[in-house]
C-alpha cells in the first residue's frame, strides 16, 4: 500500500505542531521514505578520524542501510566512498576495519582493484574490454564516492544528497557539544578507545533519538535500576566517596524539580542538548589530578569554563547523540521501521589521566550495553510504544508538554528541561527534510 | 596434593550447581557463591586484556550484583514484569589449574545459553571459565569469566546472566 511516496502533503499531515501520527513509528513505507529521504538530506555520522590513523586504514559502516567505507587516503585526507565495486557490485571489503594492502583496494570476486580515492587501478585481463564501451559507462568512474563529507574535531559526517543544506548551516551551535568534548582533552584531541557495544533494539530509530533528551523518563523508566541503588547505597554517610557506579546510578532517580532546571537548548533542524544549567554528570567526584592538567595546558579561566559546561545529552539529529561531559557517542543505524542497531563508543581524552577512559567505560556499560538494567527498562519502553500504538482509538501521540502557540515562529532558544519541545523540534526538521526533494515540497 | 585442594569432581560439581543456581533463580544463594573481591565478567572483544579501560558487557563487582539482585525483586522492574527465563547447558568441565600450588583453581566449561521471556528466545554459546578459591570449608568465586562466542555481534537485551 503506497500512502506516502511522492506526496508530500501527505507526509507533512503526519507531523502537527503538538503532536505526531502513529504511522512516523509503525509504517514500513514512511521508514523507506526516511532512508530515501530524511538520511540522505541531512549530515549522518559516519565515524571519527582517530579509527582509521594511517594512510590505507579503513573502517566499514552503514548509512542510510548503504555501506559505506571510511578510508585514510594517500595524502592523509579521509574519504567515504560506497563499499560497492564498479563492476559486478560486490562489496570491496566486508572486515569492520583493516588496511588497504599495498594502498590498494581489491575486489574479492573479479580482481578490480582500486586506488585509495576510488579510481580504478587495474581490471584483469583488461583486452576483454577493447572495443566495448567500458570506458564511458558508470563502472570506468571507479567506485562511486560520497561527495559531501565534513569532519568537525574528528568527527566524520556525510550528506547522501547531492543537493541539501551545508554542514555548518546545518549543525549551526550545536558542534558547540562535540567541541566541549574534544576540549575536555588538555591538547584538544580525542581517540576511539574501549570497544563499541552494539544493542539491537525491537523499535524503531526515532524512539531512541527521542528518549535522549526526554527528562520526563528517568524517574519513572528507572526507578528500579537506580531507586535500588540508592537503596542499597542509603547509610553511608554524606561525605563517604561513593564507588563511581553509585556516582552514576544515582542522579537518575533526581526529582523533576531537577530536570527542569537543567533546561534544554533548541537548535533549528532538529539539534538539542539537555543540560544547559548542569546535568547529572555534575556532580561526579573531582579525578586525579586532571584538573591541575588542564589548566597548565588552558590557563585557569578556559579551563575552568572548558570543565564547568557539564552538558547531559546533545542529539545531532538524525543519527548521532553524544555525552561530552564524559567522552561517550551513541549512533543509531536503524534496520527497518521496528529494528535499530544502537552502537556506544567511548573516546580516550589525549593527554589525560586513564581514569577518565575508565569513567566513560563503566558509564557506557552500566548504561548503554545489552546487558545494562537501564538499557533493558528503556528498550522495554520503546518496544511497549510499538505494541500500544497498534491499538484504534487513538492515532495520535501527544507532544504537547510546555508547547506554546509561540513557538511557531521559531523554535531555537532555551526551554525548561522537562519540556517535549526537543520532539516538537525534531518533528518540525524530520517534516522539513522528509519533503525537501519531493514533488509539492515547500521552499 | 594437601586436604586443602579440591578434588576434580568437587570443581565440577561447583560448575553444574552454579548454573543451576541461576536457571532456577536462587539469585541470593548465588550471589554468596562469589568472594567478597569476587567478579562476573563478560568481555566484550575475544582476548580483552581487562574490563577497567575497555567496555564489558558485564563486568561487575559484588555491590553491582546486588544492584542486580535486588533490581530483580522490584516491582517497578519494568522490562521483567512478564519474568525472563533461563537454562544453561555445560559439556563437562575441564580442571585446568587444581589449585594445589597457585592456591587458585581454574576450571573451563563450555556452554550453551537459553534465555526466554514471552515468545522470545535467546541462544548463546561460548565458554565459561571459574576461578576459585577455598575459603573454610567452602569455594568461592574470585572470577566467572564468561565468553561468548558472538561477543562482538549486535545483541537483543540479555537479562539475567549467562
Amino acid at each position: 500500500m503506497k500512502r506516502y511516496r511522492d506526496d508530500a502533503e501527505a507526509v507533512r499531515s503526519l507531523v502537527r505542531e503538538d503532536c505526531v501520527h502513529r504511522d512516523v513509528y509503525l509504517s514500513p513505507e514512511i521508514f523507506e521514505l526516511e532512508m530515501r529521504h530524511l538520511w540522505r538530506n541531512t549530515w549522518i555520522y559516519v565515524g571519527h578520524d582517530s579509527q582509521v590513523p594511517d594512510a590505507g586504514d579503513y573502517y566499514t559502516t552503514e548509512l542510510a542501510r548503504q555501506p559505506v567505507i571510511m578510508l585514510r587516503d594517500a595524502e592523509g585526507g579521509i574519504r567515504v566512498l560506497m563499499n560497492r565495486c564498479a563492476h559486478k557490485g560486490a562489496t570491496l571489503v566486508s572486515a569492520r576495519e583493516g588496511h588497504c594492502e599495498g594502498g590498494l583496494l581489491r575486489c574479492p570476486y573479479h580482481g578490480w582493484t582500486y586506488r585509495l580515492d576510488g579510481s580504478i587501478r587495474t581490471i584483469p585481463a583488461k583486452s576483454g574490454y577493447d572495443g566495448t564501451a567500458l570506458a564511458t559507462s558508470s563502472a570506468a568512474a571507479g567506485i562511486a564516492p560520497v561527495r559531501n563529507v565534513a569532519i568537525h574535531r574528528g568527527f566524520v559526517f556525510a550528506r547522501l544528497s547531492e543537493e541539501g543544506p551545508g554542514f555548518h548551516e546545518y549543525f549551526g551551535d550545536a558542534l558547540s557539544s562535540i567541541d566541549n568534548m574534544a576540549d575536555r582533552s588538555p591538547v584538544g584531541r580525542l581517540e576511539v578507545a574501549g570497544g563499541v557495544l552494539r544493542y539491537l533494539h525491537d523499535s524503531n530509530w526515532k524512539m531512541f533519538v527521542e528518549n535522549l533528551n526526554d527528562t520526563m523518563h528517568p524517574m519513572v523508566s528507572h526507578e528500579s535500576a537506580a531507586g535500588t541503588s540508592k537503596k542499597l547505597w542509603a547509610g553511608h554517610p554524606e561525605d563517604e566517596p561513593k564507588p563511581m557506579a553509585i556516582e552514576q546510578f544515582l542522579p537518575f532517580v533526581n526529582g523533576y524539580e531537577f530536570f527542569d532546571k537543567m533546561g534544554v537548548r533548541i537548535y533549528d533542524n532538529g539539534h538539542s542538548y539537555t543540560g544547559v544549567r548542569y546535568s547529572i554528570h555534575s556532580a561526579y567526584a573531582a579525578i586525579g589530578d586532571y584538573e591541575r592538567i588542564m589548566e597548565a595546558s588552558y590557563g585557569e579561566e578556559r579551563a575552568r569554563r572548558i570543565l564547568g559546561e557539564v552538558r547531559h545529552n546533545t542529539v545531532y539529529y538524525p543519527s548521532l547523540t553524544i555525552k561530552g561531559a564524559i567522552q561517550s557517542i551513541r549512533v543509531a543505524r536503524p534496520v527497518s521501521h521496528d529494528r535499530t542497531v544502537l552502537e556506544s563508543w567511548t573516546f580516550r581524552l589525549v593527554g589525560a589521566p586513564d581514569s577518565l577512559l575508565q569513567r566513560t567505560v563503566l558509564y557506557t556499560r552500566l548504561i548503554n550495553a545489552p546487558t545494562s538494567i537501564v538499557g533493558h527498562d528503556d528498550q522495554h519502553n520503546y518496544h511497549a510504544i510499538h505494541e500500544g500504538l497498534a491499538t484504534d482509538g487513538n492515532e495520535w501521540v501527544s507532544l504537547h508538554r510546555n508547547h506554546s502557540a509561540a513557538e511557531s515562529g521559531g523554535i531555537s532558544g532555551d526551554y525548561n528541561g522537562l519540556s517535549e519541545v526537543s520532539m516538537r523540534g525534531q518533528y518540525r526538521a524530520w517534516a522539513r527534510f522528509m519533503t525537501l526533494d519531493m514533488p509539492g515540497a515547500r521552499s | 596434593m594437601s586436604a586443602a585442594t579440591p578434588a576434580a569432581v568437587e570443581l565440577e560439581q561447583f560448575v553444574y550447581d552454579e548454573a543451576r543456581l541461576i536457571d532456577e533463580k536462587r539469585f541470593d544463594e548465588w550471589y554468596d557463591l562469589f568472594a567478597d573481591d569476587g567478579r562476573y565478567w563478560m568481555p566484550l572483544t575475544r582476548g580483552q586484556p581487562d574490563g577497567d579501560n575497555h567496555t564489558s558487557l558485564f563486568h561487575e563487582d559484588k555491590l553491582l550484583l546486588k544492584v542486580r539482585i535486588e533490581r530483580l525483586k522490584s516491582p517497578r522492574s519494568f522490562s521483567q514484569a512478564q519474568p525472563s527465563w533461563c537454562q544453561h547447558v555445560l559439556q563437562r568441565p575441564t580442571v585446568e589449574d587444581n589449585g594445589a600450588t597457585s592456591g587458585r583453581c581454574r576450571v573451563r566449561t563450555p556452554f550453551i545459553y537459553i534465555e526466554t521471556q514471552r515468545d522470545a528466545q535467546l541462544v548463546l554459546a561460548g565458554v565459561v571459565t571459574h576461578y576459585l578459591r577455598r575459603e573454610g570449608d567452602r569455594l568461592r568465586i574470585e572470577l566467572k569469566k564468561v565468553e561468548l562466542v558472538n561477543c562482538d555481534a549486535a545483541l537483543p537485551s540479555i537479562q539475567l546472566f549467562p
